[in-house]
């Protein structure tokens, strides 16, 4: 008999829905020291200069899933998402208020340094962006240079990262080219190992699949899929079926406010609230 | 028909214009490398590069390659890192005073930079130097080169900063190590660019490094250098010493077509390769 | 379905429109052919009854379409949330529909074998129970144009109701067999037909619960059975 949830399955690849349930019995067999969420944004306010732009989300992201924010231009996402990392304050006259917890622990206390933050909670941005000064290799390991850490076996570095990112096999004989001859997608996966060379407990992305074709956002999103195994992954996306394909979790937020949070297969057969429903089914936005 | 066929005669004709106005604006180029080439290719031969009285080629371009070196080096490191400092804290108060003096500076004549070197070194050592030489040549080099750093780390695109950031690289480190390396090409450029400018300055010199008929010994003596050599010998009364000036010229203006002409290939090849 | 605004793009708008008002005709047209089998029946028309059962072609034509407007909407628009409730739900409701029709041609096939016997008495009992089954799926189809998930849930519990007419029919025919021997033939087309009817109230059923899951989310089927264990 067909159940609700696996109308679902019109959405998620069979795959998908198959690995979704192995990893619901994992996670249901896994000890309970690992309810508390890996992040929790709680009150979160951001400002540019006065307009508020996020006004007091509160928010959890689980350990080992992936989380999709959606919502319309100008929603706060973005905003939001480099909340996580404190990269929304590197820009002139912006400011937050309110806790963002790590670990249960606020990024935003008062002896915390941004810096060792954004290297526990990594980052990858809408537009792939390697260092065109740098070879292949060189920007896998840039993470690590840059912050005069001396790798113990930087070709092993090297290597895993790139493995991890499916990139080993078809740029294995070429790590010394730039990083910018790459193709889109390419390039795309490269930042996310560089980002991954660091070894960091939360992956932030922005819109990663936005600048790239639908092949190049598949391997993204495959990748997404294998990566959930050992990150907790924060994923915004202006793109519903993305973050139906992809997601564990998904929030939906609209002018700065968080409208509804829930599995995704709630919200895409079932939301609660009618703004979701609005938004998801193309009513409005 | 008729519509279009005058466009095309209105094109063709705005097109002769500024063919006949680009003409007439390298005239003078032409002139000037044409003349000094025709009357300074009698005047080189060996002799001239190596003689110490007339002392041109040799002494003159070595002695100014010192000159350039000693400017290089009071002023390319303030006008990169105030470039820095531009590029990054660009709208706080101080950096806009920055910015408007840099650009003042650049227009100042060069004589009176001249001039005021004088009054701040040499009188204060009481003797005419390499070393107040290649201060006033660097102060007029470094308006250009902390513009033209400010330009181009402008011009590198902001994702590359969030990249670094985004690695957990802190905001200095991230600015050096990657802004800065990036825009480097350009920074080169920019710096070749003003060398070539000052390489070619006489009217500071005549106050600073003044002239010397012999190899100098030290930094701290006045030094002779190609521009100056040039003027001291066009003044003279002497037809030899004439000739010999438009050598020197044809030396000058060589090193400096040679100096830009590089400048350009190399951003090409930079731009090509990427 | 559940919201009032329209959709961004007018043409998926159009589609689900067109959709909505494609079950409603298969329903209408289904309504039709049971309350004709019926007159048949009570008349005992064997003409009528012909005619009927021709009409269930169209039916099963408009199966077919429907589905076939259902896959190209899931394949090209995605739909989420109400619309993919409603469009699943379509699909389900169909199905539902086309074996009405096919319940209704039975019901024909037995009026024509029984046109040509003498009537029995049992037939008002077998009325009665078409015209709870007919009730419960105009009822349903009402609840599905509106949205009305109050009276899609009183639809079902009315199933009861017909399954206890069907169970006092059964006795009251056996007896009429066994004092009557020569009445066999025809107590066991009459039995067969008040078996179509509650397989056509079974159907409605189906169709109001899919209504709640349509409006609500909710799944209500198999509730009574998985509630008290029965098979």
């Amino acid at each position: 008999m067909m159940q609700p949830l696996q109308s679902s399955a019109l959405l998620v690849r069979p795959a998908t829905s198959a690995r979704n349930a192995e990893r619901a019995n994992a996670r249901a067999s896994t000890p309970a020291a690992t309810d508390a969420p890996k992040m929790r944004a709680e009150g979160l306010k951001a400002f540019f200069g006065n307009v508020e732009v996020l006004k007091g989300v509160t928010l959890p992201v689980e350990e080992k899933t992936v989380t999709a924010i959606i919502g319309p231009s100008g929603c706060g996402k973005s905003t939001f998402i480099r909340c996580l990392n404190r990269m929304h304050e590197v820009v002139q006259g912006a400011r937050v208020s309110g806790k963002v917890l790590l670990d249960q622990q606020d990024i935003y206390g008062t002896d915390v340094d941004p810096v060792r933050v954004r290297r526990r909670v990594g980052m990858v941005f809408q537009k792939p962006n390697p260092f065109p000064t740098m070879t292949i290799r060189e920007n896998v390991l840039a993470g690590l240079k840059l912050n005069g850490i001396r790798p113990k076996d930087p070709e092993e570095l090297v290597e895993r990262a790139l493995r991890q990112v499916a990139l080993w096999d078809e740029v294995k004989d070429a790590l010394g080219r730039s990083g910018t001859s790459l193709s889109g997608g390419q390039q795309q996966r490269l930042c996310i190992a560089r980002s991954l060379a660091l070894e960091p407990e939360v992956l932030l992305m922005d819109e990663p699949c936005s600048a790239l074709d639908p092949i190049a956002t598949a391997r993204v999103e495959e990748l997404i899929h294998e990566l959930r195994e050992r990150y907790t992954i924060v994923i915004v996306t202006h793109n519903m079926q993305q973050a139906a394909r992809v997601a564990d979790f998904t929030a939906f937020f609209y002018l700065g406010e968080l409208i509804e949070y829930d599995s995704t297969d709630v919200i895409f057969t079932g939301p609660s609230e009618k703004r979701t429903e609005d938004y998801i089914t193309g009513r409005f936005g | 028909m008729t519509r279009d066929r005058r466009r095309k005669l209105v094109d063709g004709a705005v097109r002769v214009l500024c063919l006949l106005a680009t003409a007439l604006a390298l005239v003078p180029l032409g002139l000037v490398l044409f003349y000094v080439a025709s009357r300074g290719i009698g005047g080189i031969d060996a002799a001239f590069f190596t003689e110490l009285p007339k002392p041109v080629g040799e002494s003159g371009g070595g002695m100014a390659n010192a000159l350039v070196g000693l400017a290089c080096l009071f002023g390319i490191p303030p006008g990169v890192l105030a470039g820095v400092y531009l590029a990054e804290f660009g709208n706080h108060r101080f950096a806009k005073l920055v910015r408007f003096s840099a650009d003042v500076m650049s227009g100042i004549p060069s004589i009176t930079v001249g001039i005021f070197v004088y009054t701040l070194i040499v009188l204060r050592t009481k003797s005419f130097s390499a070393l107040a030489g290649g201060v006033a040549l660097a102060v007029l080099m470094l308006p250009t080169v902390t513009r033209t750093t400010e330009e181009l780390l402008r011009l590198v695109p902001e994702s590359l900063r969030e990249a670094a950031l985004g690695l957990g690289v802190p905001k200095w480190r991230a600015t050096l190590r990657v802004v800065l390396r990036t825009a480097a090409p350009g920074i080169a450029t920019g710096i070749m660019l003003a060398i070539a400018r000052v390489a070619g300055e006489t009217a500071p010199l005549l106050f600073t490094a003044f002239n010397n008929a012999f190899w100098p010994t030290g930094l701290a003596q006045p030094t002779a250098s190609l521009p100056v050599q040039i003027y001291t010998y066009a003044v003279s009364p002497y037809d030899e010493w004439h000739r010999k000036a438009w050598a020197a010229a044809l030396v000058l203006v060589a090193m400096v077509l040679l100096l830009n002409v590089s400048a350009r290939l190399l951003v090409r090849h930079r731009v090509r390769s990427r | 379905m559940s919201s009032l605004q329209k959709h961004t793009d007018r043409e998926y708008e159009a589609e689900l429109e067109k959709l909505k008002e494609q079950v409603l005709l298969m329903g209408a047209r289904t309504e039709e052919l049971l309350s004709q089998a019926m007159r048949a029946f009570a008349e005992r028309d064997a003409e009528l009854a012909r005619s009927t059962l021709r009409a269930d072609q169209q039916i099963d034509q408009l199966e077919l379409d429907i589905d076939h407007l259902c896959l190209k909407i899931l394949a090209r628009r995605q739909p989420v949330a109400s619309d993919l409730r409603f469009i699943t739900s379509a699909m389900k409701l169909v199905t539902d529909l086309e074996r009405m029709g096919d319940l209704g041609v039975n019901v024909c096939e037995r009026v024509i074998e029984l046109s040509a016997e003498p009537p029995l008495p049992a037939t008002t009992s077998v009325t009665r129970i078409a015209e709870a089954a007919l009730a419960m799926l105009h009822d349903a189809l009402d609840a599905f144009v509106s949205g009305n998930t109050a009276l899609a849930e009183e639809v079902v519990e009315r199933d009861g109701t017909v399954d206890a007419y069907y169970a006092q029919l059964f006795p009251e025919l056996l007896q009429l067999m066994m004092k009557d021997p020569d009445s066999v033939f025809r107590a066991t087309r009459l039995q067969s037909i008040a078996k179509y009817l509650e397989r056509v109230a079974d159907h409605a059923t189906n169709i109001a619960e899919m209504v709640v899951f349509m409006v609500r989310g909710k799944d209500v089927r198999h509730a009574f059975a998985l509630a008290h264990g029965d098979g």
